[in-house]
């Protein structure tokens, strides 16, 4: 018992970045407002960008730039994870974008951004064409 | 200059989708041309690349002349150089097909945007079958899922902005699990390239049994198991396909699925290893074997009962993407075989239906099945397409979908998994049913109906489904695609 404590202390990360994930997932599932979807999207990938960061980390790590020292003699952070989230982050607000725009344009169409009022007015539509 | 066609295939596309939105505003008339031009160059890159490799000559490409594990690579084998040539011909054929359906669906000022974003799909499904960069497989991925996001909800009824915007929810957690993936992988092997990445696989087969290996195996499988729509993953498609401009339906439903398909191919072969299905990760092997057979039965199954032309395509397409997996998960070279002409057969086969499907809504505004009647009294041309990709659905004899099933049973067979072969009958009975349901309708409506749909479409519509439908045929009787497949596996590494 006491080696898990101890090892969760350690990769308190891991912990963090899970809930944060849970947290999202679940915003995304139990939510019916459109916007809170987005929303709960938006944290389950900050949790992963979260992830990522942390794998880069090094115990009293540095900026990893090129000094007059050779670079083995100071710790210095892994560059890559930072480098594959800022590339991850762009893909993030081109989706969360997409998404926003598709909201207003369903505002538009259904006049509501509750989905179960949208699957109502479709119910309708189809009964309607029908 | 032909070194550089891994690039370029990729590239071509892209800037022309950046550019055609600017020309269109000095000269509308520029936009169909210089999509089919980039679309026509991917293609001829693609086949290129396909007959170079075939043999065993892979060819490498490092982005920027940066070394491979440290810069991006680009690679063509067998398999992903008929996957490529898959796309850019599918891209092509919509492109041509599209012109009086946009017109009908869409509104003038949208008509450049929708072919810029056509052009950036095509660049996004070329970008994830031909890197050889795990996470830059990611970036595109993303770039295809979005540009579907949008082809999606551009449909013309209120309905297709909510199935973009369920589809845009539902992908993004799927590209979140495989971003994820990625993650661990990249946390136990400190790479990203994937030569690297195996090469440490297969050097020390201890790291199948890290905790962190199979949470990353485990992220990518249900990821892309929620990209290709696997059943029970398949909950965002049906209305996705429904709603979608017919144009959109046609591209998305022919290559989209199917190159996650590819992907997970790409990442057991090209990342973990097969050993990853065989010692590694036997459970997950048994459940993607589990859900590709209950997607063989019942996506055929919930078909039957549509009333809605694309919506039948759509539930049958669940049910298509289940061979392909299956083909993976046999991991028997006849199996594979099977899987991989599948890419084409099903390409072809679906294409040519939603073509069909696309020239229904063209004349009567909707695409229900009952409005299908007596169209081969009055559109001979189309009627025959229907009959020979639903032919080749069912996989009667002559037509590519008997040799897909064919060599899925007899890997089937090979690997002693005998309940494949009741599963694999039983889809072909049902898929008779709704083909039947269609072709009934075409042919044998009483002579009294008067038909709702008018002459033949025009030769723009007319030809792409026709060439589709052809190739249904040629892939059926001449084995090219075999052939193609068995040295695309010999290059995989295994053995014929």
């Amino acid at each position: 018992m006491s080696d898990v404590l101890r090892h969760l202390g350690t990769h308190y990360h891991y912990v963090i970045y899970i809930a944060l994930m849970l947290i999202g997932l679940f915003a995304v599932l139990a939510k019916g407002n459109l916007i809170k979807k987005v929303i709960g999207l938006n944290v389950l990938q900050t949790a992963v960008f979260l992830f990522y960061i942390s794998i880069g980390r090094k115990a009293d790590g540095t900026a990893p730039v090129l000094w007059d020292q050779k670079p083995e003699t100071i710790p210095y952070e892994n560059p890559v994870p930072h480098v594959l989230m800022l590339t991850a982050i762009v893909v993030g607000v081109s989706i969360t974008a997409v998404a926003l725009a598709l909201i207003i344009r369903i505002k538009r169409a259904y006049g509501t951004m509750e989905e179960s009022e949208i699957l109502v007015l479709d119910e309708s539509d189809q009964q309607g064409s029908a | 200059m032909l070194q550089h066609l891994p690039v370029l295939t990729i590239m071509v596309p892209m800037f022309a989708g950046l550019l055609v939105p600017l020309l269109a505003r000095v000269h509308a008339g520029i936009v169909r041309p210089l999509t089919i031009g980039a679309l026509g160059f991917s293609c001829f890159a693609a086949i290129h690349m396909l007959l170079h490799v075939q043999g065993g000559h892979p060819i490498e490409y490092a982005m920027g002349g940066w070394p491979i594990p440290t810069g991006i690579g680009y690679r063509v084998d067998g398999l992903n150089a008929m996957v490529l040539v898959m796309i850019a011909v599918i891209g092509l054929l919509t492109a041509l097909w599209m012109r009086r359906s946009i017109e009908d669906e869409l509104p003038a000022a949208a008509r450049p945007g929708y072919h810029a974003v056509l052009l950036l799909a095509c660049t996004g499904f070329l970008g994830i079958t031909i890197t050889a960069d795990i996470f830059n497989l990611y970036v595109f991925l993303e770039i295809a899922s979005i540009t579907s996001y949008v082809l999606i909800a551009m449909g013309r009824r209120r309905q297709a902005l909510y199935a973009g915007y369920s589809y845009l929810i539902v992908g993004s957690i799927g590209a979140t699990f495989i971003l994820l993936g990625i993650g661990h992988l990249y946390m136990r092997t400190g790479s990203l390239a994937m030569a690297d990445i195996l090469a440490q696989f297969q050097a020390n087969p201890d790291l199948y049994g890290m905790s962190d290996v199979r949470m990353a195996f485990a992220f990518l499988v249900v990821g892309l198991a929620i990209k290709m729509a696997l059943f029970p993953l398949h909950g965002w498609q049906p209305g996705a396909y429904t709603h979608a401009p017919s144009a959109s339906s046609l591209f998305i439903a022919a290559t989209s699925t199917k190159v996650s398909a590819y992907a997970l191919y790409r990442i057991v072969f090209s990342v973990f290893g097969t050993e990853v299905l065989v010692s590694g990760l036997p459970p997950v092997r048994d459940a993607l074997l589990a859900m590709a057979c209950a997607a063989i039965v019942l996506g055929p199954l919930i078909a039957i009962s549509q009333g809605d032309l694309k919506r039948l395509l759509a539930y049958s397409s669940v049910g298509q993407i289940g061979y392909i997996v299956l083909g993976l998960m046999l991991l028997d070279e006849r199996g594979l075989t099977g899987g991989i002409i599948h890419f084409w057969n099903h390409a072809a086969a679906k294409g040519a239906l939603f073509c069909v499907a696309g020239a229904l809504v063209l004349r009567t505004g909707a695409a229900r099945v009952d409005d299908l009647a007596g169209l081969g009294r009055r559109a001979p041309w189309t009627a025959s397409a229907v009959t020979v990709a639903g032919c080749s659905m069912v996989g009667v004899p002559l037509t590519a979908g008997f040799l897909s099933k064919w060599y899925l049973a007899t890997g089937a067979l090979a690997t002693d998994r005998l309940y494949v072969v009741p599963v694999l009958l039983a889809s072909s009975g049902l898929t008779a049913v709704y083909v039947w349901r269609i072709l009934q309708k075409v042919w044998f409506a009483p002579a009294d109906v008067e038909p709702r749909v008018g002459a033949e479409v025009p030769w723009s519509m007319r030809l792409p489904t026709l060439v589709l439908a052809a190739a249904c045929l040629v892939f059926g009787i001449a084995p090219w695609s075999v052939e193609f497949a068995r040295d695309a596996i010999a290059a995989l590494g295994i053995a014929p």
